[in-house]
């Protein structure tokens, strides 16, 4: 990466400017926009040297590295709640976390479509800025390229982060054992259903908010409450929701699971956009939400600690896992039935009737 | 949710499945067909199977809009959105997953290039024409009586508005011919496989048509009806009234909806519908066969905005496996299980026959939610005994 001494150029229009093919062919505008956006905005020593990569310190005696990646492709860009920026942190970040690491670095790549508006660019880049500094981490690298118009989104962003897992720490989805407890750490499906909402095609109002957040902090609030070994799995719901990671879940550890719909928590808001729409909760994205499969009988500190953290006040204890061959994620419903709740078929489409 | 966690309540739901099990006659077996995918949605989701006494089956009829859809008129709408670059083909949803020939759905054909763009009414179609005058705008519309006045509006907006580059492709059906073709149906009759007690009528369907049109039908086939709202508690006591009926002898249409349909049904949506739509003579139902009489098409006078006229379009029938048992399912003589396919190449994600195709098909709903009575499950939970030898994927 290349500077440039601000007093020979003029200075870039993030009033009215729009990102053309110049900002990704690596001449004196791309490192123009690296200089005044990124830098400005992320500001730290790594990125500041201008060079390819970033030198990290090793981690401390006894810890592993974890690295994970994600790639944010959300429409629309900006949304209640948050916006591509913050999610491309919390995305990565929450990976990190669900691994059982402290979130140390990103790395982050842009791919922005000729023609986006630089003043929406640069409120992006500093709701993620703003967004890393609030989960204490540092977008120390990063790369930008374009392309012609009609071939992107506007922007896509992809993070890569990095962070330290301490000793004694292992989560994993293959651990979950018949009679662990299922953990949720909130209201389900705030996300997927605030940016169904926004949606030009959907015209309802309504107020959900995305629960875009960093998890690493509940996290610890959790391991601090209960042994390391205790927590068998975390992991955060996004794509698919609930049911997606718990099917998962029951898959890799090779264990059945049963839950209690009366016992998982959704909003009036959310349930009455899902009915409108003829969807299921289970279904929806979260990107601020932990699940976590906790030996039984450690459940009640992993609950009361989560509950006593901002982030997973209203979290509750929502079924076990089970021995059962099949895999099969069973769900007691609110009226008094059994149903499986199974892995969707493709992408959740709204029903006719 | 107000209005609608009433109908859901748990402790409500425990009571009427008490007294249902008193009032049962056990030396009897009951069968219902729930003709409605709303209804059959309704008991799968909430597991309404569980509440019912052992002796009392519920029958998951062919009221699936997606799933009775032929896959010729699938692949009419496919060619069309392949065939011409111009054209953007609307549907709901649910409809865009729809297998079709040469491994397509619409959603498959977007990927290839077709533009095909998910719509929640009809309305919204209309609104896409008047924004891209330049393009030519396709509804597949598809339902029953339900989603069949917007479908009438929005043709005759745009015939007021004399908006050329708009058309439908029009796959509405009808409800009392289909539950008439089950009734009639030669394996039941010849076999006489077929035990059905009586059925649920349709809920939103009937708010449309009203409780009449099922009178005949009840008297002519001494079947009773009740119709009823999509929540599972209507469906309970829907149930229950229907078992009240055959304990007493009794096939009478009743009205468990009394919230939303009455006897006429609505009066204004029949007449847009009748203006601007009209019989077909037959109309393939995917599982059912051709069905004399029981689905529209567009009137005549409206033809620059029927698709099929203004682009030529044929239907070529095309036929499902032939191992696929979803005929003798939607007529409630097999159960999906009974059925070499179901769970083996006929799954969700690939569906061989209607029953499979949306969640609301007899097959799907078992699938997705049921396949789990099918297999010995032991289901404990802190009792069994960590397996660390357990296989991981």
């Amino acid at each position: 990466m290349n500077t440039v001494k601000t007093g020979y150029v003029r200075p870039l229009d993030l009033r009215k400017g729009r990102v053309d093919l110049g900002f990704g062919a690596g001449g004196r505008a791309m490192a123009q926009l690296i200089s005044e956006l990124f830098l400005r905005a992320f500001a730290n020593d790594w990125l500041a040297r201008g060079d390819d990569g970033a030198v990290l310190p090793a981690p401390a005696a006894g810890e592993r590295l974890v690295m994970a990646t994600d790639a944010h492709v959300v429409s629309p860009l900006f949304f209640p709640g948050g916006d591509i920026g913050s999610l491309s942190v919390h995305g990565t970040v929450n990976d990190l976390a669900v691994m059982g690491a402290r979130p140390l670095y990103l790395a982050a790549s842009f791919i922005l479509e000729e023609g986006y508006a630089l003043a929406d660019l640069a409120r992006i880049v500093e709701s993620m800025a703003a967004a890393a500094r609030t989960a204490g981490v540092a977008v120390v690298t990063g790369d930008t390229k374009v392309v012609e118009q009609g071939k992107g989104d506007g922007v896509f962003i992809t993070t890569t982060g990095v962070g330290a897992l301490p000793a004694g720490r292992d989560p994993g989805g293959a651990r979950a054992r018949p009679g662990d407890v299922v953990l949720v750490s909130g209201r389900i499906g705030d996300h997927g259903m605030a940016i169904m909402a926004q949606r030009e095609s959907l015209a309802f109002d309504s107020e959900i908010v995305s629960d875009s957040a960093a998890l690493h902090d509940l996290v610890e609030a959790l391991y601090a409450a209960v042994p390391a070994e205790a927590v068998r799995v975390l992991r955060d719901p996004t794509r698919g929701g609930l049911a997606t990671t718990l099917n998962e879940i029951a898959a890799q550890s090779g264990v059945g699971m049963e839950l209690d719909e009366a016992a998982i928590p959704v909003s009036a808001q959310v349930q009455a956009a899902c009915e409108l729409l003829g969807l299921d909760p289970l279904y929806v994205a979260n990107e601020g939400k932990l699940v976590v499969l906790c030996a039984p009988e450690h459940a009640g500190a992993a609950l009361a600690a989560l509950r006593a953290h901002p982030l997973g006040t209203e979290a509750a204890r929502i079924g076990c896992a089970t021995a059962d061959p099949q895999h099969f994620v069973q769900l007691r419903t609110g009226l008094g039935g059994r149903r499986m709740v199974d892995w969707i078929a493709g992408e959740q489409l709204p029903r006719i009737c | 949710m107000k209005y609608v966690d009433e109908f859901r309540d748990g402790a409500l739901a425990t009571g009427l499945a008490r007294a249902l099990a008193r009032e049962v006659d056990p030396g009897r077996d009951y069968a219902f067909m729930e003709f409605c995918g709303g209804h059959t949605h309704a008991i799968s989701r909430y597991g309404v199977a569980d509440l019912l006494p052992p002796n009392v089956r519920m029958i998951h009829g062919p009221g699936c809009p997606v799933c009775v859809l032929p896959i010729g008129r699938v692949d009419m709408a496919i060619g069309l959105a392949l065939a011409r670059p111009e054209v953007i083909l609307c549907s709901y949803g649910d409809c865009l997953r729809v297998p079709a020939s040469d491994g397509l759905s619409l959603l498959k054909a977007k990927a290839r290039g077709a533009d095909v763009r998910m719509v929640y009414s009809a309305a919204d179609a209309l609104a896409l024409a008047v924004r891209e005058p330049a393009r030519e705008v396709v509804f597949f519309a598809i339902g029953f009586e339900t989603t069949t006045p917007p479908t009438a509006l929005v043709l005759r907006e745009a015939a007021t508005r004399r908006l050329a580059n708009f058309s439908v492709i029009c796959n509405h059906v009808l409800t009392p011919p289909a539950i008439t073709a089950i009734l009639d149906s030669p394996a039941a009759s010849r076999l006489g496989a077929l035990h059905l007690d009586g059925f649920i009528g349709p809920a939103h369907v009937s708010t449309l048509i009203g409780s009449r049109p099922y009178e005949a039908f009840a008297a002519r086939y001494r079947k009773p009806v009740v119709i009823a709202g999509f929540e599972p508690l209507d469906v309970m006591q829907a149930i229950r009234m229907l078992v009240r009926q055959v304990d007493t002898g009794r096939a009478e249409v009743e009205n468990e909806f009394t919230r939303a349909v009455v006897r006429d049904g609505n009066p204004k949506a029949q007449a847009i519908v009748s203006e601007v739509l009209a019989l077909r003579d037959e109309f393939e139902w995917r599982g059912l066969g051709v069905l004399a009489r029981s689905a529209l098409r567009i009137r005549p006078a409206f033809a620059p905005w029927d698709a099929e006229a203004k682009f030529g379009l044929d239907y070529r029938p095309v036929p499902d496996h032939r191992a696929c048992e979803c005929g003798a399912i939607l007529r409630g003589v097999k159960k999906p299980t009974d059925c070499k396919l179901f769970g083996t190449v006929c799954t969700p994600e690939t569906p061989m026959g209607s029953c499979m195709v949306s969640s609301e098909g007899a097959c799907a709903a078992h699938y997705n939610y049921g396949r789990f009575r099918d297999v010995p499950v032991h289901v404990v939970g802190t009792s069994a005994p960590p397996n660390p030898d357990q296989e991981t994927a």
